[in-house]
């Protein structure tokens, strides 16, 4: 075991430590802050920190003038509906590469995951097209359709990282107690896989939940997430660093809100099962 | 290790995804390969016919393509040196004993739960204008002239936006992979003589080389594709064009189809160069 | 119930062929311990038997009749796996009444059955514990458990005590011995610890390179080792193999004499050596003796004041000699 730590050290380390942390953290707390000023106070020089006079004034003006709660239903709908769908195509075939591995698993995986790389916007045209096409534009099940497709390679590759850490044995003894592959999977390996599945999940919820380039070329207004919403506020008009703050804390805050919440299981899915 | 019947069950309940991403990589590409061939101008009259390879000289020999390439690397490269340095002394100093280091953690990962369109905007308003923007309060308090941060640097500025948004991630990897090291092994180089210096190049950062390498793809990956920041805080202006944003000017700002999907069967080729590249890397350290 | 027959089973990975034609009968009620070396395909075999792994070739009966393609949940066996397999997520009782609940069977009966196989293996006080929250021991049993409620033809056991400190290793074998008793089902065992094999078997099926070598009890074994391979693996300390001028007295190429057949004197003999390593265990002393014919192993009967450089002659007792010939058969 280690040795006893100093507290000196220790006391060096904290503060060094929360240095940086505040540092890396102040645009996010800077913002929230600013949200609750006056816009006049919002520029003001030398910066006010704490010390202004505290309004909720530009929330309702944002929601009144975007109608935020529209924006919002849209994001849940898409990152909830993407992931789901996602983990409906992906827990199968998750499944079968960890337990029935064959000599192609491997390169079925990597080709999975180099059709992430395809760069977006070589095919945003032809996507463009049929989602007219299809009557798909401006919809939100049409964004559900695409974030589902760009983020199944991830979705396949954390589960199936996750469902090889699940001991085969196991699954050998629930055939031999006579379950079907149907109560194999509903019964054994589903409870053990959920810690997995959860992590999957919340990390596929915030990658869609942030994703900007779909959301934001195959949307108009109907079924436009909050990636849209806070890009209608890119032109300067005025003083508006107050009220752009507020929108921006309004759009960030529900996914900060369950990633600070889930940090465990979040941190395990963000390193994709790959570092132990 | 399986029996024919579990084989065949499990090629059944592969199918799905096996189809639906090979659906979604290869129906676009092929339209964009018939595009690319074609003088294609919605707004200006629409399909005018076959054109060869013209698109493909026009997309090259533009005075904006090697530009954009260039920018393209700059960006990834840049954005890569910058998280991974800053993320291996990040995970250093989170791994040694402190008071608070749960909340010191939260603090280092929030970034990674904003989404680009707002860290851009929040970034490019509140901290790089040059007027009422923190940076410049701060670069008149000390009583210099403040920066006109996203037209005259525009490029370290992106750059430095992205890294604050990929840094956490880095961060993260790392730090789980440092946890992992056995402290063993630190403490037989200890006895062996080693100093820290030593200690950190030959036992931490080979150890790390696994965590490195995931977080080089990953972010290789979602970096080639940046969008939302650039076209938020730019506009591409100021140098700061990559190949994609390129593209999607072609497209949607000056709707010639044809051209911009001959500079997206670039932009698969260069990725691709970059994919079997990366997937070499990947492929070897993953194995273990 | 119970009688398994294996003809001409083959199994292949591939190219490589790890059980060439075999065949076997267990008669029912049977103890049957597949002993060998690791990566001796007993493991394989086992895995064959349950149908957890597709034969290659050939056919397995299960009490008459065929089973070679049956689902492993239709071949009334059950097993018990080496790291216990035990659903991490489920209690004890959940564990041991999953085979039930899948056979579909009756919320009450299950209630009965699980208490009855609790009761027989001491774990009635546990039941509503996880997996995590016992010790090894104990996931044996409850492995053992979720087997028995089964009523299974037979039993399968794949090395179930290599998880199991040295003490414990002693008591789960005594216990499944009893169980074997009591329940007087067959059993097929497999394991690469000959002692297990010893202690625990009716018959002993010894494997190597996915060949039976020899079939028998565990003293035919011991007595009458039909080839170099079983004798040297049966047994222990292992037996001594002397070669060349020694084993030509006795017409052999080799001659084979276990440690506890040789008498030690220091003062004549046949053999003269000098001890090398004495281990002293009170009960009986192991010396390595280093001879013209190379290091012979002796074991002696309670304490002998011997140390290490002590020269010593080692007298073999003849009628236990046994002898072999170049192929490393057994000579009658």
């Amino acid at each position: 075991m280690a040795r006893a730590t100093t507290p000196r050290r220790k006391s060096i380390n904290t503060a060094l430590a929360w240095a940086v942390g505040l540092l890396i953290f102040f645009p996010i707390l800077w913002t929230i802050l600013t949200s609750f000023k006056i816009e006049a106070q919002a520029i003001n020089d030398p910066p006010l920190f704490l010390f202004f006079d505290w309004t909720l004034e530009n929330y309702a003006v944002v929601q009144e003038r975007s109608d935020y709660m529209r924006y919002l239903w849209n994001s849940i709908i898409i990152a909830g509906g993407s992931t789901l769908l996602g983990l409906i195509v992906a827990v199968p075939a998750a499944w079968s590469m960890a337990f029935v591995p064959s000599k192609r698993t491997k390169d079925i995986l990597m080709w999975m995951l180099s059709t992430k790389m395809l760069p977006a916007v070589g095919v945003l045209y032809p996507i463009y097209l049929l989602f007219i096409k299809l009557g798909l534009l401006d919809s939100r099940i049409g964004l559900v359709i695409v974030l589902m497709l760009i983020n199944l390679p991830i979705i396949v590759w954390m589960l199936y990282t996750y469902f090889r850490e699940i001991p085969g044995e196991i699954l050998e003894a629930a055939r031999m107690d006579g379950a079907t592959l149907k109560e194999e999977i509903l019964y054994v390996l589903t409870p053990m896989a959920v810690p997995g599945i959860a992590s999957t999940v919340l990390l596929n919820i915030i990658l869609a939940w942030n994703e900007a380039f779909w959301t934001l070329n195959l949307t108009a207004a109907k079924a436009a997430p909050l990636t849209a919403f806070i890009a209608s506020y890119s032109s300067p008009e005025g003083l508006f660093y107050a009220k752009l703050s507020a929108a921006s804390t309004m759009a960030i805050a529900p996914i900060l809100i369950l990633g600070w919440f889930s940090q465990k299981q979040l941190v395990r899915g963000l390193t994709f099962g790959a570092v132990k | 290790m399986a029996t024919q019947q579990s084989r065949s069950a499990a090629r059944l309940m592969m199918a799905p995804a096996v189809i639906l991403l090979l659906g979604w990589m290869l129906v676009p590409l092929i339209m964009t390969l018939y595009f690319s061939f074609k003088k294609y101008l919605p707004l200006r009259g629409g399909d005018l016919g076959w054109v060869g390879f013209d698109n493909y000289v026009s997309f090259v020999t533009s005075s904006s393509f090697w530009p954009s390439i260039q920018t393209t690397l700059i960006i990834v490269g840049g954005v890569l040196v910058i998280t991974l340095v800053l993320g291996v002394l990040l995970a250093i100093l989170l791994d040694q004993p402190m008071w608070g280091q749960g909340i010191v953690r939260i603090l280092v990962i929030a970034p990674f739960f904003v989404m680009p369109t707002v860290s851009a905007l929040v970034w490019k308003n509140m901290f790089m204008d040059p007027i009422n923007g923190i940076l410049a309060h701060l670069w008149r308090f000390f009583g210099a002239q403040p920066v006109e941060w996203l037209s005259q640097a525009s490029m370290p500025s992106l750059i430095i936006i992205i890294s604050w948004q990929w840094l956490p991630f880095a961060t993260l990897i790392l730090l789980t992979a440092i946890q992992s090291l056995d402290s063993e092994q630190l403490e037989a180089a200890e006895m062996d003589g080693a100093p820290v210096l030593k200690r950190f190049w030959f036992i931490t950062l080979p150890h790390l080389s696994r965590a490195i390498t995931i977080v080089i793809l990953i972010q290789t990956i979602f970096l080639l594709g940046i969008f939302a920041e650039i076209f938020v805080t730019t506009g591409g202006a100021f140098g700061t064009r990559t190949l994609s944003y390129l593209i999607f000017q072609r497209v949607l700002e000056s709707q010639n189809i044809g051209l911009g999907s001959a500079g997206g069967v670039y932009a698969i080729i260069l990725a691709n160069i970059v994919a079997i590249f990366l997937m070499r890397i990947v492929g070897k350290n993953l194995d273990a | 119930m119970g009688q398994i027959e294996l003809k001409g089973v083959t199994k292949r990975f591939g190219e490589v062929e790890v059980i060439p034609p075999l065949d076997l009968k267990i008669d029912e009620g049977e103890f049957v311990v597949f002993v060998g070396p690791s990566g001796c395909g007993k493991s394989t075999l086992l895995r064959l038997i349950a149908g957890l792994e597709d034969v290659s070739g050939g056919v397995i009966e299960i009490d008459g009749t065929e089973a070679t393609t049956l689902p492993p949940a239709k071949r009334r066996l059950a097993m018990v796996f080496q790291s216990y397999a035990l659903y991490p997520h489920m209690s004890v009782k959940k564990n041991i009444a999953f085979p039930l609940k899948m056979a579909k069977t009756d919320p009450k009966v299950i209630e009965e059955k699980v208490a009855n196989a609790a009761s027989i293996l001491n774990l009635t006080d546990y039941l509503d514990r996880r997996p995590g929250q016992l010790s090894g021991g104990q996931r044996q049993r409850v492995a053992i458990g979720r087997a028995i409620v089964r009523e299974p033809a037979a039993f399968l056991f794949d090395e179930p005590l290599s998880n199991l400190d040295a003490a414990l290793r002693v008591n789960m074998r005594l216990e499944i011995s009893e169980l074997h008793q009591s329940l007087g089902t067959t059993m097929i065992y497999v394991t690469h610890d000959q002692v297990e094999a010893m202690t625990m078997a009716d018959k002993i099926v010894v494997l190597q390179a996915g060949r039976i070598e020899q079939v028998g009890s565990p003293l035919e074994l011991y007595r009458a080792p039909r080839n170099r391979f079983v004798a040297g693996f049966i047994g222990s300390p292992k037996m001594n193999f002397v070669e060349g001028e020694e084993a030509a007295k006795h017409n052999a190429h080799a001659i084979g004499i276990r440690p506890e057949h040789i008498e030690v004197s220091t003062t004549e003999g046949l053999w003269q050596g000098k001890v090398g390593v004495a281990e002293h265990l009170g009960s009986d002393t192991f010396l390595h003796v280093t001879t013209a014919h190379g290091v012979i192993n002796v074991r002696v009967g309670g304490e002998m004041g011997l140390r290490h450089g002590d020269t010593v002659w080692l007298t073999p007792d003849a009628s236990q000699m046994h002898r072999f010939d170049a192929k490393g058969l057994a000579l009658a």
